[in-house]
């Protein structure tokens, strides 16, 4: 962070210049640790939280939640093969841009990409022609229905089960060009994209072409520039504002400041403790609503190892290791899950006592019958006899 | 247009570099003399990469397949979804063969250390991806053939360890099916060929038969270089009477409710053929609209003429932009019989055991050529082998390969593999016997008494043809005469199977543990009740009751409050 500053007196001496400078000092501190909202948006899924505001809300709700591996996925759309001849250079784009952060970002967790092309790919929403604009456009309020048709075709990874960023560029066809995003005071938006949390993003690249088919050269530099951006905020590097005087420097050619990737470690870590101590307790609860379930010493050892490595990683955390902390809390969570998921802890494989009584009645039940009648009679006899000798004596 | 886009072809040829691909597709429309018609379509993807991990770029090669075949280090993978039996004797032989139900066949890398996990996790993952039920595939239907599935792609591999074969004739082919593998084709439906297969009239047919296969092929005739070959194959055969109403007449909007409109724009080669060797003259049938190319083609040992329209040029639409062929007949043709023919029954009565016969029909007047009998049988038919006989025309014809592999209880099922000369023009019969093993409760399936599956057997033969073969294979040939390498010049490779067999298992009655409870808690409670009733009755004299007409009145009496009698 640089700031815009005040002169300076020539000539004091180190203690003024220090006592000088801590208020800013410590407001520069104060935006690049750990902040309110870093926390809610770390245990929202695990804690009932109340948000003062929709916004708030949002935020919390757009960035991935914390998981081994990503898969990130680039996707073309070319819905008119006919008249578009569709050249990307993704390879080399990927390489340049992408592949900086996520290799900055591999102690936060195993990232792979891939691309590809969708030919006949359509959007889910027919784009309404403004005369004023003179060009079509899509609403904010439908761009909700936008993705639905068009996931169908994407297809998550058939090899792996790690949540999947989606990236789409969607070209449109030479019957609704040009195409731009409105949102909700109807200005068109800048970089003509839009991203869904949780999910991934989606730009609009309109082409000029009069004389069908027109042979095209994405430029890869503006449709990466958003994409970064977006890939940023699904990974949950939250962007604060500096306060006022201070400029924020550029972070270098990964994309991704210091302070920021210590931040996202921090909220990873949290929220691996937090996940990992709710598996461990409802595996507790589990045990209390089942009385005669059969734990494993397996799955023993792999409970006391998790708790092991929670308190590891709460303790670094601590310190101030956050990559120890992220790597212990890690383990965790794989240790926890790898007990409660255990195919031996099937609920259904233990007899709830009321499948017990149903067996036994009908062999019972007929047994008992001719006993009690017999039983409610010579209660009734002896009763009888008492009564006689009463009236005996009498 | 068509200059225009052979430029454009011709540059992206020069300049795509490291990942080219290029797509064909192909019809081909062969009349059969029963009055049926078979179409085949054939989409080819080629695809020139190497695999980096964790990175791929896909431009027209679908993206799921990529990632399958690269985490699971596939070399080859042979898959098809077939309804339906291929009637050898009534339509002749197919372009691409397959048995009835699901058939899968891998051949893995050598790099792989654990084939047997690879190949669960395989079978899981592609049944997800083509939503059928291939995850019932495991050790008690998979086998490793030794000779009959050798590599139709490049490669010198021998070593069967990497080869997994699996059938399952059970398994029924619908849209759910048809809709996964319209999706990895780069047109999708919306273009080209792929137009023309709805689901509503591809399934209202006799034989229905969707293929994926995947192979490392030869760039060139140098084979300097290795591509992977993708072909997507779908062979459909309408039946005269269901689909066509009994008149002998076919277009493409009989068969498929559809006209082609255009080519696939990704395509370099879109085409159509029609069979038209037995009507030099016109004189069987009438083609419209006509064209002017003709192409001799070699295929399955003979020498077939075929029409061809070519969708790329604009110029076949003609004047109302769409492409609709239609044949009509005129007169009645006989067809010639073809070479190797399979059948296969079960004989014999009861439950306990039975017989396997297993028929090869060579049908050439001279010529005595050797097959491979691959024969699949699940364990609980346990197989004497010991009663195995070969015999041709009523002497016995020792087989001079044979490797058998036997079964194990609930682990894996029989292989038997046997190399069997076929003297000419005569029936081979091959007969087995075998005893119903009796399953445990739990293994029957919910339907027991409709019978348990058996795969059908393979015969691979390498079989005389009477025209000289072309085996340079990277020559412009269309891609139905090219799926099977052809190494010499005077025989072509087939493939026939055998019908699936229906077998009936000793079946318990499940109904038997309701049963069994009923009658125990009847007994016990009876025989307990009556045994302490007369163990703890204490009796009492009684005056004898009155008779049944003073009961009556009795009760008369006290309805009515009047003293008893």
């Amino acid at each position: 962070m640089l700031r815009a500053g005040r002169p300076m007196r020539v000539g004091v001496g180190l203690k003024e210049v220090l006592a000088h400078l801590e208020a800013q000092v410590q407001q520069v501190l104060q935006v690049m640790s750990f902040s309110h909202s870093d926390i809610t948006a770390a245990l929202s899924d695990r804690v009932r939280l109340d948000y003062s505001s929709r916004e708030g809300l949002a935020d919390s709700m757009r960035a991935f939640k914390s998981s081994p591996g990503y898969e990130v996925t680039f996707s073309l759309l070319n819905p008119d093969p006919q008249s578009h001849h569709l050249h990307w250079d993704i390879e080399a784009a990927v390489q340049s841009y992408i592949q900086p952060l996520l290799s900055k970002l591999a102690p936060v967790a195993d990232f792979s990409l891939d691309s590809q092309i969708l030919y006949y790919a359509v959007l889910g929403v027919n784009p309404r022609y403004d005369p004023s604009l003179n060009a079509y456009t899509l609403n904010a309020d439908s761009l909700s229905h936008v993705i639905n048709p068009v996931e169908a075709r994407l297809g998550s990874s058939a090899a792996s089960s790690n949540p999947v960023l989606n990236f789409l560029l969607y070209v449109p066809d030479a019957r609704h060009s040009p195409l731009y995003i409105t949102d909700h005071r109807k200005n068109t938006v800048v970089s003509n994209a839009f991203s869904s949390p949780r999910w991934g993003g989606i730009m609009v690249y309109n082409v000029n072409g009069t004389e069908l088919p027109v042979d095209i050269n994405i430029d890869m530099t503006r449709v990466m520039g958003v994409f970064l951006a977006q890939l940023r905020l699904m990974l949950g590097v939250q962007s604060s504002a500096p306060p006022p005087g201070f400029l924020v420097g550029p972070c270098g050619p990964a994309g991704l400041a210091d302070w920021e990737l210590d931040r996202l470690l921090w909220s990873r870590s949290v929220e691996n403790v937090a996940t990992a101590t709710t598996t461990i307790t409802s595996l507790a609860q589990l045990l209390d609503q089942i009385g005669n379930i059969v734990i494993n010493d397996n799955i023993a050892e792999q409970v006391s190892a998790a708790v092991a490595s929670l308190q590891l990683a709460v303790g670094q955390l601590e310190v101030g290791n956050l990559g120890l902390a992220l790597q212990y809390s890690k383990e965790a969570i794989l240790q926890s899950e790898r007990a409660f998921f255990d195919p031996s802890l099937l609920h259904l494989l233990y007899f709830p006592d009321d499948q017990k009584f149903a067996i036994y009645i009908p062999l019972f039940l007929p047994m008992c019958v001719p006993i009690l009648l017999s039983l409610l009679k010579m209660a009734a006899e002896a009763r009888q006899r008492r009564r006689e000798r009463q009236d005996k004596k009498d | 247009m068509a200059t225009h886009r052979c430029n454009i072809f011709m540059l992206a040829f020069v300049l795509c570099g490291l990942t080219c691909v290029f797509v064909r597709e192909e019809l081909v429309i062969r009349p059969l003399h029963s009055g049926d018609i078979y179409a085949s379509f054939q989409f080819r993807t080629l695809w020139d990469t190497d695999f980096l991990r964790g990175i791929s770029h896909y431009r027209l090669f679908p993206k799921s397949l990529g990632q399958v075949i690269s985490k699971f280090s596939v070399r080859e993978l042979h898959i098809s979804f077939t309804q339906g039996y291929w009637r050898t004797m009534q339509w002749g032989q197919p372009f691409l063969p397959s048995p009835p139900g699901a058939e899968l066949w891998v051949w893995f890398q050598d790099t792989v250390t654990d084939v047997d996990g690879a190949w669960k996790e395989l079978t899981n993952v592609l049944s997800g991806i083509f939503c059928a039920s291939l995850n019932f595939i495991d050790s008690t239907n998979t086998v490793q053939p030794s000779a009959s599935f050798k590599p139709l792609g490049l490669g010198n591999v021998t070593d069967q360890r990497f080869l997994r074969y699996a059938v399952l004739p059970r398994e029924i082919v619908c849209t759910e099916n048809l809709t996964p593998w319209k999706k990895l084709l780069p047109c999708g439906s919306k273009a080209g060929l792929a137009v023309l297969m709805k689901s509503e009239k591809l399934f209202h047919s006799s034989f229905h038969s969707q293929a994926l296969h995947f192979r490392p092929v030869c760039q060139d005739w140098k084979c300097k270089s290795t591509v992977l070959e993708l072909r997507q194959t779908l062979n459909v055969v309408f039946d005269l009477h269901t689909s066509g109403q009994g008149k002998r007449e076919w277009s493409l909007f009989k068969m498929f409710s559809r006209t082609l409109t255009e080519a696939c724009p990704l395509a370099s080669s879109s085409k159509v053929y029609v069979d038209v060797t037995d009507n030099p003259q016109g004189e069987l049938f009438e083609l419209s609209p006509t064209t002017p190319l003709l192409s001799q083609v070699v295929v399955l040992g003979d020498r077939r003429t075929y029409s061809v329209y070519d969708l790329t040029n604009q110029a076949t639409f003609g004047q109302t932009r769409s492409l609709n062929m239609l044949l009509r007949w005129r007169a009645a043709e006989n067809m010639l019989r073809p070479l190797l023919h399979g059948e296969r029954y079960v004989a014999g009565y009861g439950l306990q055991t039975g017989e396997i016969h297993t028929l090869m029909y060579n049908n050439h007047p001279y010529r005595a050529f050797p097959v491979l009998l691959l024969d699949t049988v699940p364990w609980y038919l346990r197989l004497y082998i010991h009663t195995l006989t070969v015999t041709s025309k009523g002497r016995d014809n020792k087989p001079s390969y044979i490797h058998y592999q036997p079964s194990k209880d609930r682990l894996r099922p029989h292989l038997l593999e046997m190399l069997v000369q076929l003297p000419p023009n005569s029936v081979t019969e091959v007969t087995v016997q075998f005893e119903r093993a009796l399953l445990k409760w739990t293994e029957y399936t919910p339907d027991p008494n409709h019978g348990f599956y058996v795969g059908s057997s393979v015969i691979s033969a390498l079989v005389p043809s009477v025209v000289a073969m072309d085996t340079n294979s990277t020559r412009e040939c269309p891609l139905f005469s090219s799926f099977f390498p052809c190494k010499e010049e005077s025989s072509y490779f087939m493939r026939v199977y055998t019908e699936p067999l229906l077998v009936n298992l000793p079946t318990p009655d499940f109904s038997m543990p309701y049963n069994v409870i009923c009658l125990t808690c009847t007994v016990v409670a009876v025989g307990y009740g009556s045994l302490y009733n007369l163990l703890t009755r204490t009796f009492q004299v009684e005056e004898p009751s009155p008779g049944l007409a003073k009961r009556l009145a009795n009760i008369i009496r006290r309805l009515r409050g009047v003293p008893l009698l």
